[in-house]
Parts: C-alpha cells; sequence; structure tokens
C-alpha cells in the first residue's frame, strides 16, 4: 500500500481549543516526566546510592504502560480526527517497539559481556572476548552449517507438496476428509510429535517404523546414531509437521488459476505432463515463491524437535543454531555468550533473507 | 482390430473407437494413482496420532509386540490413563498428576486464548489503519509501517530469548502468564496483520464512505460496518494463533519454571525422564494435542482461509 493519500478521505472541521491542546501536550509529557523521575530513581537504588526500598523494576514497567497510555490519549486530545485515525496503528506500534527493538538493544550490550545468570558478580563487559570465543567454537559453525543442509530439504517437502496439491485440486470425492487428514499434522505441537514419532515410533526395538524397517531388510534399524541418517530423520519430521502448511498455500494458488488456461493448453494439444510445466508451474510461481519463504523463515527457528528427539546428538550432527544456543543456556547459563550467538544469527538471516527476497523478486518477475 | 469387417445391423452401432479406450483406460489409472496417494498420504498423517491413541491403551506385552489393533490383538486397558489420573475409575480420586496435567491445560489454555484475542486486536486495528489511511511517523511511510510489522516475521525467537530473560528477571514477570502472554502476543502479531491486511483491503472503501455520510465515525464506522464483514478474516487469524501459541515450547521452556508452565513444558519433561512408561507418555501426549485435533476437525476451514490469505494476491 504505498499509494500516496488516503483511501478514505474524511473531512471534518476540528476545532480543537487551546485549552484541549495544552492538556494533551501536559498528560504527554507529564507522564513522560514520571516516567523518567521513576527510572532515574530506581537506577539510583541499583547503583546503590540511596535504598529506596524497589525490589524490581516494575515501578518503571508500570509507569511505561502510563506514558503508552496517555501518548495515545495525547494523540486524540492533540489532532482530533486526525489522532483517531493514528489511534488505529499507534498501539500495535508501541508494543512492537517496546518488545523488540528494547530487548535488542538491551540485547546488544548483553552480547559483549561475560553474564552467568547463575553466579553472584554479576555482568562485565568483556569486549570482544565473545566473538573471539565464538570464531573458535566448531559446534556453532557445525550448527550454521546443519541450518543450510535443514533449509535445502525444503526444496523435496516443496515438491511433496505440490504433488499432494495437485492431487486435492483433482476432481476427487471424499475431499473435506483428505483435506483435514492432511491439516492435521500441522496442528499438532512439536513437543507431542517428537514423543509420538520420535521417542516411540522410531525407538530400535519395538517402534513400528523400526518394525516396518526391519521387514524390508534393514537389520539393525538406529535412526540417531550416524550424523546422516540422524538428519535425515529430523529432516523428515520437520517436514511431516510442515508440508500441510506449503500444500495448502499451493491449493490456494491452484484454484485461483483459472479454468480456461487449462482448457485452452488442452485444446491445443499438451498432454498432462507439458500442460503442467508450460501453464500451471509458471502460473504458479508466484505462489510458490511466497510460500518456500515463509516455509524457510519457519524452517529457521526450528529447535522444539532437535531438543526433545536428539538434543543435537550425534555429536552435534542434529544441532541448529536454536536449539545449540538453548544447551548453550541450560547448561551452562552462560547469557552472554548465547545472545552474541543468537545476534550473529540474527544478522546472517537478516542478509540471506534480504538476498533471497531480491533474487525470488527477479526470478518471480513475469518475463515479456 | 482395424481389419474385422463391419459389424452386423444387430450389434451395437456406436462404439468408442480404440482411441477413446485409450484415453479411458488413462484417465482410470490416472484417478487409481491420484487416489492410491491420497490415501497413502492420509495414512502417513493418520497414523502417529491412532499409534498414540492406541498406545495410550495398551499394557507393556503389547507394546513390546507391536500389537496394533484394538479387540483384535490386544485387549485394551486404561493404564495410560489411569496414572494420569484420568480413566473412570480413578476420577472421583484425588490425583497430584491430574492437578499436575490440569493445571498446564488451563496455563496453556488462558495463556493461548489471552494472546490470540490480544494480536487480534491490536492486529485488526493495525491492519485496517495500513489499509485505509497513509501514515507517516517520522521518516516512516505505510510501506515501511507494514514491512516493520511484518519484518517481525523473521525475527527469531532465540535472538529474543536471553534478553527477554534477563529483563523478565528484573520486572519479576519470570514464570508468570503475563510474561508469556506479552511475548506469544509479539510472535504472532506479524501473522494475524499479514491475514487481516488481505482481509480489509477485500473490502470497498465505499461502504465506509456511505457510513460516514450517515453520520459515523471513523471508529463507529469500523466497529459497526467493518467488524462484522471482517469477521470470518478475524476467526481464521485467531485460530491460527491459537494453534501457534498452544504448541509454543521454546519460550515457555526458558522463562517459565513451576507456576506458568504450560502443556508442552510438562510433556516434554516428562520425556526426558528415565524409564518412560510408553501408555502413560502416549495418554499424555494424546490429551496435549486432542484440543488442536478437534479445532483442526471442526475449524478446518478457517485455518484454510487464513493460510491461504497472502498466497493469492
Amino acid at each position: 500500500m504505498s499509494s500516496a493519500g488516503d483511501l478514505l478521505h474524511v473531512v471534518t472541521n476540528d476545532s480543537i481549543s487551546a485549552g484541549r491542546k495544552s492538556f494533551g501536550r501536559a498528560i504527554i509529557w507529564g507522564s513522560a516526566g514520571v516516567l523518567v523521575l521513576v527510572a532515574a530513581l530506581q537506577l539510583a537504588q541499583v547503583l546503590g546510592w540511596q535504598d529506596l526500598g524497589f525490589q524490581t523494576w516494575r515501578p518503571t514497567l508500570y509507569a511505561y504502560v502510563l506514558w503508552a497510555i496517555c501518548l495515545c490519549w495525547g494523540q486524540v486530545l492533540l489532532h482530533g480526527e486526525h489522532g483517531k485515525r493514528t489511534l488505529f496503528v499507534l498501539p500495535a506500534a508501541l508494543f512492537v517497539i517496546s518488545l523488540t527493538v528494547f530487548p535488542l538493544l538491551f540485547g546488544l550490550i548483553i552480547a559483549f559481556s561475560d553474564w552467568n545468570l547463575s553466579s553472584p558478580t554479576g555482568r562485565q563487559f568483556n569486549g570482544l572476548a565473545n566473538v573471539h570465543q565464538m570464531w573458535a567454537d566448531p559446534f556453532y559453525w557445525n550448527a550454521m552449517l546443519n541450518m543450510v543442509w535443514y533449509t535445502l530439504a525444503i526444496l523435496v517437502e516443496y515438491a511433496i507438496a505440490f504433488g499432494l496439491a495437485l492431487a486435492l485440486n483433482a476432481e476427487i470425492r471424499a475431499r473435506k476428509f483428505f483435506r483435514v487428514a492432511f491439516l492435521l499434522p500441522l496442528m499438532l505441537s512439536p513437543v507431542a510429535v517428537s514423543w509420538m514419532i520420535g521417542k516411540s515410533m522410531l525407538e530400535p526395538r519395538f517402534g513400528p517404523i523400526a518394525r516396518l524397517s526391519r521387514a524390508l531388510g534393514w537389520d539393525n534399524p538406529s535412526f540417531f546414531e550416524s550424523p546422516w541418517i540422524a538428519k535425515l530423520t529430523i529432516m523428515l519430521m520437520d517436514a511431516w509437521t510442515f508440508i500441510p502448511f506449503m500444500m495448502i498455500m499451493i491449493l490456494a494458488g491452484l484454484q485461483a488459476i483459472p479454468k480456461e488456461l487449462n482448457e485452452a493448453a488442452k485444446v491445443d494439444g499438451a498432454n498432462g505432463w507439458r500442460a503442467f510445466w508450460e501453464v500451471t508451474f509458471p502460473m504458479m510461481l508466484p505462489v510458490s515463491i511466497t510460500a518456500i519463504l515463509i516455509r524457510i523463515i519457519f524452517k529457521l527457528k526450528l529447535a522444539d524437535i532437535v531438543i526433545n528427539v536428539t538434543s543435537g546428538g550425534p555429536g552435534g550432527a542434529t544441532d541448529t543454531v536454536t536449539s545449540f544456543i538453548f544447551r548453550e543456556y541450560r547448561d551452562r547459563s552462560n547469557v552472554g555468550y548465547g545472545t552474541l550467538l543468537a545476534m550473529v544469527y540474527l544478522v546472517v538471516i537478516v542478509i540471506a533473507m534480504t538476498v533471497l527476497m531480491k533474487l525470488a523478486d527477479r526470478f518471480a518477475r513475469p518475463r515479456t | 482390430m482395424t481389419e474385422t469387417p463391419p459389424p452386423p445391423a444387430a450389434a451395437q452401432i456406436f462404439y468408442d473407437s480404440p482411441g477413446d479406450q485409450a484415453f479411458r483406460v488413462r484417465w482410470w489409472t490416472g484417478r487409481a494413482t491420484v487416489y492410491a496417494l491420497l490415501i497413502l498420504w492420509s495414512f502417513i498423517c493418520l497414523f502417529p496420532i491412532y499409534w498414540t491413541l492406541t498406545t495410550s491403551f495398551k499394557m507393556a506385552p503389547d507394546v513390546m509386540k507391536g500389537h496394533m489393533l484394538p479387540w483384535v490383538d490386544f485387549s485394551p486397558a486404561w493404564l495410560g490413563w489411569r496414572s494420569l489420573g484420568l480413566s473412570p475409575d480413578t476420577w472421583g480420586d484425588e490425583s497430584t498428576v491430574r492437578a499436575e496435567f490440569l493445571k498446564r491445560f488451563s496455563n496453556s489454555a488462558i495463556v493461548s486464548v489471552v494472546s490470540s484475542v490480544l494480536a487480534v486486536v491490536l492486529g485488526s486495528l493495525a491492519a485496517y489503519g495500513l489499509s485505509r489511511f497513509s501514515y507517516k511517523f517520522a521518516w516512516m511511510r505505510n510501506g515501511d509501517i507494514s514491512f516493520f510489522f511484518l519484518s517481525q516475521l523473521i525475527l527469531p525467537p532465540v535472538v529474543l530469548a536471553l534478553p527477554f530473560l534477563v529483563l523478565y528477571k528484573e520486572l519479576a514477570l519470570l514464570d508468570t502468564r503475563i510474561g508469556l502472554i506479552l511475548l506469544y502476543t509479539l510472535s504472532v502479531l506479524p501473522i494475524v496483520i499479514w491475514i487481516m491486511r488481505d482481509q480489509f483491503s477485500s473490502i470497498p472503501t465505499e461502504l465506509e464512505e456511505a457510513a460516514l455520510v450517515d453520520g459515523l465515525s471513523i471508529w463507529g464506522a469500523f466497529v459497526t460496518i467493518i467488524l462484522p464483514i471482517a469477521l470470518p478474516g478475524m476467526v481464521a487469524a485467531f485460530i491460527l494463533s491459537l494453534v501457534l501459541t498452544w504448541n509454543e515450547y521454546f519460550f515457555a521452556a526458558l522463562i517459565t519454571s513451576t507456576h506458568a508452565n504450560t502443556l508442552p513444558v510438562m510433556v516434554a519433561s516428562q520425556t526426558g525422564s528415565q524409564g518412560i512408561s510408553w501408555w502413560s507418555m502416549a495418554a499424555l501426549a494424546w490429551a496435549a494435542i486432542l484440543p488442536l485435533i478437534v479445532i483442526g476437525v471442526v475449524l478446518e476451514r478457517y485455518i484454510i482461509k487464513g493460510m491461504a490469505a497472502g498466497a493469492v494476491k
């Protein structure tokens, strides 16, 4: 929505009195003053200048909430009808800013310090020591590499999802049943899935999948012992939960293709295979790219299954960056180092996604 | 075939040419492949759920021998559900496991419902504003603001997790439901905005113009005219947020410990312990996924609608 000007034109003659305006300014600045004052008092307490009996930073939080409310209210007081428009977006914007921007800035400070939550010494700046540690940490880079493999698995998932969407889009009976059945894996929590499949069905002695693979001639099925099989198993479990997601997006795209196109292709003598590659697939390119990009975003957050099934083993073969940092915190409660790793990960993701989106944009543009 | 003499008059006059018959065969094999594929994949999707459900009624030997069909090769027992205190014969008794389970269940329910409602309210307002008016906050125009909201989707939870852990510790929000609710709202907000933006931009602005001419204010027009039309989209966004927040494990595992634990954390903590009894784990896992299976079966239409939003422009 980049068009200039409102889609909805509202003409009002607001006559806002000077008193109302000054009241509006007063509550905004007044509450800001309260916020600053409370924060300053708490800071004084933390730095040990004065003991004012604050246990936590809660009062500052309340002052912040008060300021946010006053800011929203003040918009209406100051700008009348225009302020009421601002009120649509402002609460969400304030919410997101206060919950991401502040923690991220705070995280930057943490990232460059040595901070063990369980040790009494508290936080100490240690400059670039964390960076050096990260540079020499083979497990972190291994986890990064694993993320590349996991992301590449999306291509296979996409092919399967496309096939299923085509099957669902065909003239079939009981479509609703199949849709519900295909959707169900997406609804299940990854933690439950990691027990249901990872721990019980893949159990090497009695699990049904182990039994099946023994019947098929694999003598000693073990799914989590050799690195590549373990990685593959994690990929399969993740694919099982997320294929429905891609399938539904592709199905929506398929249903939006006008039927005439395929009929025209048929009249022109294209058989099913050629009609697919020359009509359906190119038509589906934008939807496919959206689906794959969103899927990549979700894949980069992959952790729950890994944490619960293999906890990164064997030897870090299944580690994702998230699960690695999770264990880094769980085992060593090393907040500083973990945060640095996460920050580096964020930078890598942002760069990678920007490049991917640019490439996708160029690729998806209709060729003339 | 081609050399056969013309059929006698009594025989069938109209018959399919060999080309058409070949087409018929192809059509039938095509059908068969499609159905085989569909049935195979539904089996893959449904079997783990079925397996978990039946395992929760098995006894140790049944698990070892790999029995699968209740009443055919094993006789169902309430073993797994009894250990959770949820079987008919233990229903009246006191049970610490059941109390624990119900507490986690209600935590999960409260956290996911409240955060989804909050996300839908905040997200719908923002999406409506962005689809109707042009804003300018500092240097940011509508496109930038939309991008700002949607870009939160890329932010991996692990980046926020540790700063939040420390912040919550300072704010005494660690291990509280409010802390979880705030985080969950944040994590589903971009998705809600994504869905609702799509929804609102499909509603013609003439509707509000008419309402404004009739003397309603902007907010009045929004609440009385637009909201009822956009309701299906809001339900879709709500259900999708509900699913995501109900299943969330990572934040819950980090910032809750005893009071605000959600169901996934309970399931995960049972998995880790030594000597898991399969039947009780299966019962627990199944109880944890049951609400979502019900939602999935009953509200499937909305979930699909929500996920398809934005796929097709």
